[in-house]
């Protein structure tokens, strides 16, 4: 972990010249690298901020002054807004992270299914509330919002990686390995949990090279799959005119488009009608 | 066909060994839609996708072929194809299981999609907290290239394209598309005025399709099977197959691929029923912010006109089921400690009403409620439905009007008994020891605060 900006005597200067300071020389070359490889990814470097922000992560285990500094250095931006779009998301932590991140999913319908006695167990076994850290580093416990698993309830994330039909027990079970260093496979994902710092590479977009490690569907997901194969169902074959060639040499044409809407007219998703004038109504 | 009658066409090889490998999917037929889109014009490609009558499957079900022909015509600048890969709705749980499994259909439905529309360079923007599915992505996109399906002159049509898989950071309000776009330029995710639409003014100010990704993933088949095939499956205004999410209290629990228009009934029959010896209490539709259906709407077809005039909406077909065990008032609290939670706070109607409904449903559901609350939840709900920025503040009032519209006694009972009158342990799938009702507010009170 890199220390506090404080313990350095030759203060680091970046591109625009924000003290980057906290960084030595190998570490700030080495980042600027990625950040390089990160933006060279978008028509507009900003878009690249987010990955960044997980990278910062990957390096300090959480999104430290330096790595705001470091951020808005690359992109041209003032700390405050790099500061104001990492308070946005849960993912950017404002304290050093545990080694793991422990999320028990207590959205209704996995607190229902038992999220809630595994909640209650998890943060008396370990003595820590939500996003707090137990004492030796390990584990950051925290409340998770549904995690597009609820098929799998009650689930726990673990460095988000999915731990799909958790108990009381099983949680137990899997943070009293990670405080004693001991691997932890989850039941959807590669083969064992990597730490915050390297999952974290990752989501800045850096591949860990683990992606065929693990299951490709679960049992739930699969369970509608099976069936229709049990029953002998299946979609309607295709027409058998379709043809397949196996070279296509189309030269592609103008685009297709019809008719620009006019100002209000539903063609996004539109999620709801519009009940109010303001709703088609263009804004002063 | 009888309704009745699963159609896995997404799901076919989710039990395929290796199922994510671009191997497995060109084995199984994949990359077949692609070629044949390459015979053809992108406007006759678009066409089939419009006869189809394919309905965007991210909620709000609106017809995919046409969102895409209201991008303006072409004027030589970039436009944009942006997959909503944020699922994040509570109870939808399809879109993240197709990435685990079988990343390329995706893949491949972006191409053509990215074809059809004259785009040259399309994102995934997938939610952070799902790292094997990103995983997934970054490798199929990887294979996509090396195979020649992505890059420059793809297979020799002229064609250029790449794909940018991009994490998000956890942020609920993200899916809502114009967050999306926000959060994807680098910024603040909170949602835009709208108009413009992303398809005149979306990513970078320039024409942009946002669509979900089991919208974009069912591109594929309809280009292969054409637009009369896709309307052999489902209902006249809602064609086609989608996956249902059955969560909660059934004995089997997971994704079932159907034409629109089954009914939870025979979904249930499918999934082996509700679990032993209980029987079904209230169910969402669509995900949590789509009004709450009892038993009473077994029968209702899961299609988008059905489920409207039942009084709620298809979403994303995301049927959380509760037994009789559950107490509706702790599922409608959880929920709308998700909704303050998740609140971006731009406008006030939703900021401060989903405050105040968590803080009043807390109070009822710990037994401290009175006769009263009931109707600041309604007067609040009012004040925030059709009042509201963006959809999120009027999809968190749905779990409390539903609930009190068909479930108003068991509010009324936790305010009169002045506790709950239902333990939790007994929803669980497991016994626990009954928690007392002071640790239980105690521990809400320190829970996630937004
Ligand atoms: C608060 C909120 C969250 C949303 N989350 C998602 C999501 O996670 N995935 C998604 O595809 N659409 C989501 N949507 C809907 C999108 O705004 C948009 O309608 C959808 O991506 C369009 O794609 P489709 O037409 O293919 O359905 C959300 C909408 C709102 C208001
Ligand atoms: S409705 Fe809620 S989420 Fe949407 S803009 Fe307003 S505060 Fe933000
Ligand atoms: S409610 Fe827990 S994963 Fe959906």
């Amino acid at each position: 972990m890199t220390s506090d900006e404080n313990n350095t005597t030759t203060i680091k200067v970046g591109a625009a010249g924000k003290d980057v300071g906290g960084y030595d020389a190998a570490q700030l070359t080495r980042l600027q690298g990625d950040a390089r490889q990160i933006t060279a990814r978008y028509p507009h470097a900003r878009s690249g901020l987010l990955p960044m922000l997980h990278l910062v992560q990957a390096e300090d285990g959480y999104v430290s002054p330096t790595g705001i500094a470091f951020c808005a250095d690359e992109l041209g931006l003032t700390t405050a807004e790099v500061s104001a779009v990492a308070t946005f998301y849960t993912q950017y932590k404002r304290h050093p992270n545990g080694e793991y991140t422990v999320g028990v999913c207590t959205n209704t319908l996995c607190a229902v299914m038992g999220g809630d006695a595994i909640w209650d167990g998890l943060t008396e076994h370990l003595g820590v509330g939500h996003d707090e850290t137990t004492p030796d580093g390990k584990v950051t416990l925290e409340r998770i919002e549904c995690n597009a698993a609820c098929d799998y309830a009650p689930v726990v994330m673990v460095n988000w990686e999915f731990f799909d039909n958790q108990t009381p027990d099983s949680a137990r079970a899997t943070v009293d390995k990670l405080q004693a260093g001991e691997k932890v496979v989850p039941t959807r994902g590669a083969d064992s949990v990597c730490s915050f710092k390297q999952m974290s590479r990752v989501l800045a977009g850096f591949t860990d090279g683990r992606a065929d490690e693990g299951v490709g569907a679960g049992e739930a997901t699969q369970r509608g799959t099976v069936l229709a194969k049990e029953r002998g169902w299946a979609a309607p074959e295709f027409p058998a005119a379709t043809p397949v060639p196996a070279d296509a040499t189309a030269t592609p044409a103008t685009p297709a488009t019809d008719a620009t809407p006019a100002t209000g007219a539903p063609q996004s998703s539109a999620e709801r009608p519009a009940t109010l004038p303001a709703d088609t109504a263009k804004e002063s | 066909m009888s309704v009745s009658t699963l159609t896995p066409v997404l799901s076919a090889q989710w039990d395929a060994t290796r199922s994510w490998t671009l191997a497995t999917y060109e084995a199984g037929g994949g990359y077949a839609g692609l070629r044949h889109a390459f015979t053809q014009e992108p406007a006759a490609v678009l066409a089939t996708v419009k006869d189809s009558g394919l309905r965007g499957r991210g909620g709000a079900g609106f017809p995919t072929g046409l969102k895409w022909s209201f991008l303006p015509a072409p004027d030589g600048g970039p436009r944009y194809l942006v997959v909503n890969a944020d699922e994040s709705e509570p109870g939808t749980c399809k879109d993240v299981p197709l990435m685990m499994a079988t990343p390329q259909y995706l893949i491949e439905g972006s191409i053509i999609t990215s074809y059809a529309i004259g785009c040259h360079h399309a994102f995934i923007y997938v939610r952070g907290e799902v790292l094997h599915v990103y995983r997934r992505l970054l490798r199929a996109v990887e294979e996509a290239y090396a195979a020649g399906y992505l890059g420059k002159n793809i297979m020799g049509t002229g064609y250029d394209l790449d794909i940018t898989v991009h994490a998000g950071a956890g942020a609920y309000i993200c899916g809502e598309e114009t967050a999306l776009l926000d959060s994807l330029e680098g910024l603040r995710g909170q949602p835009r005025l709208k108009p413009p639409f992303p398809a005149v003014e979306g990513l970078y100010a320039r024409p942009t399709v946002v669509n979900n990704v089991e919208s974009i993933a069912s591109v594929p088949a309809i280009v292969m099977g054409g637009s009369d095939w896709f309307r052999t499956m489902g209902t006249e205004k809602s064609a086609g197959f989608g996956l249902f999410s059955l969560s909660g209290h059934v004995v089997r629990p997971g994704q079932y691929e159907a034409p629109l228009g089954i009914t939870l009934r025979e979904l249930l029959d499918l999934a082996g029923g509700i679990r032993e010896g209980h029987e079904l209490k209230f169910w969402t539709p669509g995900g949590s912010s789509t009004p709450l259906f009892t038993a009473e709407h077994l029968d209702v077809p899961l299609d988008y006109e059905s489920v409207g005039a039942a009084g709620s909406m298809l979403g994303t077909r995301a049927l959380q089921i509760f037994d009789e065990t559950t107490c509706v008032v702790r599922a409608v609290t959880r929920w709308m400690e998700f909704y303050a939670h998740e609140s971006c706070g731009k406008c006030t109607p939703c900021r401060e009403g989903t405050y105040w409904l968590k803080a009043v449903l807390r109070r009822i559901e710990a037994g401290q409620g009175s006769m009263e609350d009931l109707d600041v939840l309604l007067d609040t709900c009012d004040n925030i439905l059709g009042r509201a920025f963006c959809a999120l503040g009027d999809g968190a009032t749905s779990p409390v009007t539903s609930a009190l519209k068909h479930f108003r006694a068991e509010f009324e009972q936790h305010i009169t008994a002045g506790a709950c009158p239902l333990d939790p342990a007994a929803s669980a799938l497991f016994g626990y020891p009954p928690r007392d009702a002071g640790r239980l507010a105690g521990q809400m009170a320190g829970t996630v605060q937004a």
